[in-house]
């Protein structure tokens, strides 16, 4: 068995990582699980949460990922996510100010339209949010 | 008979346009190259997606419960076009290519007995569709005028909009028009059938093992059934991204010619400008000398 592990994470706008790896923890649908070299082939959506990946150097880099759907098996594992960016892009202040922004917002919105859309955007922000302050 | 002074304005008149030309193809030429990488750098993605999707489709082939978004409805009644052009002219056939192409498909469902319905992305297509076709037009164009750099999100929400329509039972087929970036020099106007979904190709024999034996989590159906409307946006945002080079390119070509064009009408002006000057200098010799041998 390999000890390290080729991962691709790929968004619709760009490819943001393809490297070896040691593992990663996946957010599943059904749960987190963790991916090593040598597991089973699975594929699985992805949950809105954090992706945490082990590198060869034993750091740990993690990735908001929202959307999509991971297929792992043998040495390689791709996660395809709509949307994917490093956590370490994002600060709690700039979230607050964000959320707070999108709940004015949605005092204010004049239609079920603009509604839904706002809706979906503060789901998002606090996804966020929490993947920032667990870590999950 | 122009006079010396009009050639000399038009002349410069055509100097300015040139100028213009020439920037605006050196412009579109750099923009040419972003939208060139994102769209390759959207690649992966929809290719992993449709190999994915191709896989679950295949299998789960004669089951029931398969999401509409890939079985259809039933029925092909009411078809939803989306026409997707540029915001902005000066780029050669291109918005007429994509409308030309949308126009030959109302007509040919409209003599089927079909309802057609439109959906315009970006300003071009619809202002030469809104002339035959203001009442198919479901709503105002989708507007990307303001779009510096295309996002996903922005695919997302025409998606959404499809999405939603389609759940409410709006439409039965969804078509998408846009033109396919070949060169710089070839762009070819393509219909691309969102949904019901088209996987494209056969979906590849895997090697040994690896099929039976894979861990779907949760079942296959559902995982299928999530992807596919997903799919939805991302082959909207591969058709954007592919439309976006496909205008620049076409620029460039367009913004080339005009100012090759220019430069041949500046050539055969200054032609005429220096022989009609030759012919009044010779005349006003011609003149002198005449004068002056009267009176010797």
């Amino acid at each position: 068995m390999a000890d390290a592990l080729k991962l691709e994470l790929v968004s619709p706008e760009r490819e943001l990582a393809s490297r070896m790896v040691r593992k990663v923890l996946v957010p599943g649908l059904e749960g987190y699980f963790e991916v090593r070299p040598g597991h089973a082939p699975v594929l699985s959506i992805l949950r809105p949460g954090v992706l945490r990946i082990t590198e060869i150097s034993g750091a740990e880099t993690k990735f908001y990922v929202r959307g999509g759907y991971v297929e792992a098996g043998g040495e390689e594992i791709s996660v395809l996510a709509e949307y994917a960016a490093p956590l370490e892009e994002f600060n709690a202040e700039k979230l607050a100010r964000e959320l707070r922004w999108a709940e004015e917002d949605l005092a204010d919105a004049r239609n079920d339209e603009e509604r839904r859309r706002l809706r979906e955007r503060l789901d998002f922000l606090n996804g966020l949010k929490q993947a920032l302050e667990t870590g999950f | 008979m122009p006079s010396l002074k009009d050639l000399r304005n038009r002349i410069n008149s055509v100097k300015a346009t040139q100028k213009i030309t020439k920037a605006m193809q050196m412009v579109a030429a750099a923009k040419l190259r972003h939208a060139q990488e994102a769209a390759e750098a959207a690649r992966p993605y929809s290719r992993r997606m449709n190999a994915v999707i191709a896989r679950l489709a295949a299998r789960l082939k004669d089951q029931q419960g398969v999401s509409p978004f890939l079985s259809g409805t039933g029925r092909e009644d009411v078809h939803l076009l989306v026409v997707c052009t540029a915001e902005r002219g000066l780029c050669g056939a291109f918005n007429s290519n994509i409308v030309k192409l949308a126009i030959e498909h109302i007509e040919r469902l409209k003599g089927e007995g079909r309802t057609v319905k439109l959906l315009c992305v970006g300003r071009k297509g619809h202002d030469q569709l809104k002339r035959p076709y203001r009442d198919l037009m479901i709503d105002d164009p989708v507007d990307l005028k303001q779009v510096k750099r295309l996002r996903f999100s922005h695919a997302y929400e025409i998606a959404d909009r499809l999405i939603r329509m389609f759940e409410k039972g709006e439409f039965d087929v969804c078509t998408l028009f846009y033109s396919e970036f070949r060169s710089v020099i070839k762009q070819v106007p393509r219909p691309l059938q969102l949904i019901p979904a088209r996987i494209e190709g056969a979906p590849e024999e895997e090697a040994g093992a690896g099929a039976a034996t894979y861990e779907y989590e949760p079942d296959e159906k559902e995982i299928l059934n999530d992807l596919l409307p997903r799919n939805v946006s991302v082959q909207v945002f591969r058709a954007l991204l592919e439309n976006a080079a496909s205008e620049q390119g076409a620029r460039m070509t367009a913004m080339d010619n005009a100012t090759r064009n220019a430069g041949e009408m500046i050539r055969t002006l200054t032609l005429d400008y220096n022989r009609q000057r030759q012919a009044l200098i010779t005349k006003e010799l011609m003149e002198i000398i005449s004068g002056a041998e009267a009176i010797s």
